[in-house]
């Protein structure tokens, strides 16, 4: 059977490497993600604690003289905000509720504690910052005053960095990714290894080999195997009984018929009445026409069974047609006819040899059937030019317009309406040599008489 | 000479048996693996026809036990498969030659002969008549120590007239056990086959005799 039979849906190949690979890929999104969110998290944290220590240090520069707030700011305030790139410091300082210098429309996170340092991203004249706000009370005589301090800085670094970082996480994430398609690519070829294994040895067992499949295999393949190895059982019982069916139906039906045939034959030696005589030969005759094509249609079926199956093995054709000739020569010496062969040594052939003696068989069975009293069949097998057996009978020969259709099943020949047959024999002969690349050649002796040549 | 039929089918048996009686055989007839046993165990036969399928098992058993036991007495088994693998099973267990039923008669004593001439030595077969020595399974013939080497058509022809000296045997009865039925030839064939054999008698006091209109008959001088 071709694998264009099977209904196909998917395979199990792709669908284990898709799998694998989706998985990889939602992973890989998924870290990208995470790391990419992790780094900007830690970015941000470095960024506020240098606004903390940044306003700290303001904070720390203020102090309260002669009852007016005083701030020196460091240097180091801002300088410690230094980055490569340009990013713009904003800051505001609160006396209370009362803008001490800075930048007037900075505003303060309205629900600050404070006593606590406040964190928060915002949009500060347009652009993205990040601001940190902190208080310190300053305690005077009898006065008491809050000085709050703001920094916000604009994320043009941090975005660059964060890109970089990303661009990095993306970049291993691909290659991770790659790798991941690879491997899953192995796994999926490693997992499907015993099941292609399995296939491989049944497709390539030999046709009459219904045994169980021995080999260990997998857990999860064990139901498979069990199930075949059912249905190989059952196939090799239900082969078995069409078998036995078909011996014990030729078995009832000829034996019978040979009674019959064993009968008459009795009877024509007693009988003296030329009508009765006439009468029991015909009947003879039906019964061994019967018998010989209901031989000619098993061995067809056969013939056509086994032309599928290919079963060749190296076969010397010289010792298959000595063979027949020993089992044919009692049956030649009947009506004295000499079998004279005319052989090479050896002439090996690939093939398989139920064919090829049923092939040669029925050319001999021909020529036989064919041959006048007292004559010659010569045969031959040579291996030059080509591998043949040339069978050649001094009998009537063919007629030169039917020669081509001849070898048609049920076709006979107008000079073969004497004879017992069923116009099986050359189909049989044709079938087998198409089943070997070769072919049936029909001719007539030049002094008489039919030669077919069957080459390979 | 005897023969050993194991065959089922007791019409089949009767009348391949009073065939191979009518050539001068003497036959014994098993109808079952065991009587086959028994039988074979009892008495030396010249040749065992062997039927495959019997009521009590497989002919082809049979057949194994039989040549464990070194018994080398041709066996040709009577089968109705014509599968050739099954042909070729039989002739690896043993058996010397097969004929598929429905076979034909003269086919069967043809492939016996053939069998009984490849173990020749183990049987005595020569028929004594007069000053002749006829040896069908060879298909010699051997008058006062010339030997001639008979063709199959005038060997069964002779066997024929030489199993009933005296007997008349009509031109078509003669005809019906040379000829196939197949064979398109004409009765005044046998004529021709007449002719032969008397040629080979002229030495001997056997002659052919014709009976005008009844047919021929062997007499001694």
């Amino acid at each position: 059977m071709s694998t264009s039979d099977v209904n196909v849906y998917g395979s199990l190949r792709n669908r284990l490497v898709m799998t694998l690979i989706g998985g990889v890929a939602m992973l890989t999104l998924l870290s990208y993600f995470v790391i990419r969110n992790y780094a900007a998290h830690i970015a941000v944290q470095s960024q506020d604690s240098i606004l903390r220590a940044s306003v700290t240090s303001i904070l720390d520069a203020a102090a309260l003289r002669d009852g007016s707030v005083e701030i020196d700011i460091p240097y180091a305030a801002f300088s410690m905000l230094g980055t490569t790139t340009d990013d713009r410091v904003f800051y505001v300082i609160y006396q209370d509720d009362l803008v001490l210098s800075g930048y007037e429309d900075l505003s303060l996170p309205k629900d600050r504690s404070v006593t606590e340092t406040a964190y928060r991203s915002t949009i500060y004249r347009d652009v993205a910052v990040r601001q940190v706000s902190a208080s310190r009370t300053l305690i005077g005589a009898d006065q008491r005053t809050i000085i709050t301090a703001s920094i916000a800085q604009t994320q043009d670094s941090l975005d660059d960095a964060l890109d970089e970082i990303s661009e990095n996480i993306a970049i291993y994430g691909i290659g991770f990714f790659c790798l991941a398609v690879l491997l899953s690519i192995w796994v999926s070829s490693a997992t499907i290894a015993p099941l292609k294994r399995l296939a491989d040895s049944v497709a390539r067992r030999g046709p009459q080999d219904l045994s169980p499949v021995a080999k260990p295999v997998p857990t999860e393949m064990v139901p498979l195997v069990s199930s075949l190895n059912h249905f190989m059982e059952r196939l090799e019982r239900s082969l078995k009984q069409s078998e036995e069916f078909i011996a014990e139906a030729a078995h009832r039906v000829r034996t019978p018929i040979a009674t019959v045939r064993s009968h008459a034959e009795m009877t024509l030696q007693r009988v003296d009445k030329e009508e009765n005589r006439q009468a029991l030969r015909s009947m003879i005759r039906a019964i061994d026409e019967t018998s010989r094509a209901a031989g000619q249609l098993l061995d067809h079926a056969m013939i056509s069974f086994r032309a599928d199956q290919h079963d060749y093995v190296s076969i010397d054709l010289v010792e298959i047609t000595e063979d027949i000739v020993m089992r044919l020569r009692p049956v030649a010496e009947m009506k004295d006819v000499t079998i004279q062969l005319n052989t090479d040594a050896e002439v090996i052939l690939l093939g398989d040899s139920i064919l090829i003696q049923n092939a040669v068989r029925n050319l001999i069975d021909n020529a036989l059937k064919y041959s006048p009293s007292d004559s010659v069949i010569t045969i031959e097998v040579r291996k030059q030019p080509v591998t043949f057996i040339a069978v050649q009978d001094q009998g009537p020969g063919f007629q030169t317009h039917e020669m081509a259709s001849l070898t048609d099943r049920f076709t006979r020949g107008e000079n073969a309406s004497g004879t017992i047959g069923s116009g099986l024999g050359l189909t049989i002969v044709r079938d087998v040599a198409k089943a070997h690349d070769g072919a049936v050649e029909l001719s007539n002796n030049p002094s008489g008489g039919a030669c077919v040549t069957l080459s390979f | 000479m005897k023969f050993l039929l194991i065959e089922d089918n007791e019409d089949l048996a009767h009348a391949i048996a009073t065939r191979m009686n009518l050539d001068g055989h003497v036959v014994d007839h098993a109808i079952s693996l065991s009587d086959a046993k028994a039988f074979s165990e009892t008495v030396d036969y010249d040749l065992l026809l062997l039927d495959i399928m019997l009521p009590d098992g497989d002919g082809r058993d049979f057949l194994e036990h039989f040549r464990a036991l070194k018994k080398d007495t041709p066996v040709i088994v009577l089968t109705a498969r014509s599968q050739v693998s099954d042909r070729v099973s039989m002739l690896d267990l043993g058996a010397d030659d097969y004929v598929t039923k429905p076979f034909d008669h003269e086919e069967l004593q043809a492939r016996c002969r053939a069998v009984l001439r490849r173990k020749s030595g183990s049987t005595q077969t020569t028929v004594r008549i007069a000053d002749i020595e006829f040896d069908p399974v060879a298909g010699q013939l051997s008058i006062s120590g010339s030997v001639i080497k008979l063709r199959n058509r005038e060997l069964r022809l002779l066997e024929i007239l030489i199993n009933s000296p005296g007997k008349v045997f009509s031109k078509q009865k003669l005809f019906d056990r040379l000829f196939s039925y197949d064979d398109e030839v004409s009765e005044n064939a046998i004529e021709v086959y007449i002719g032969r054999l008397r040629k080979h008698l002229e030495p001997s006091t056997l002659t052919i005799t014709t009976l005008r209109g009844l047919g021929y008959r062997l007499d001694e001088h």
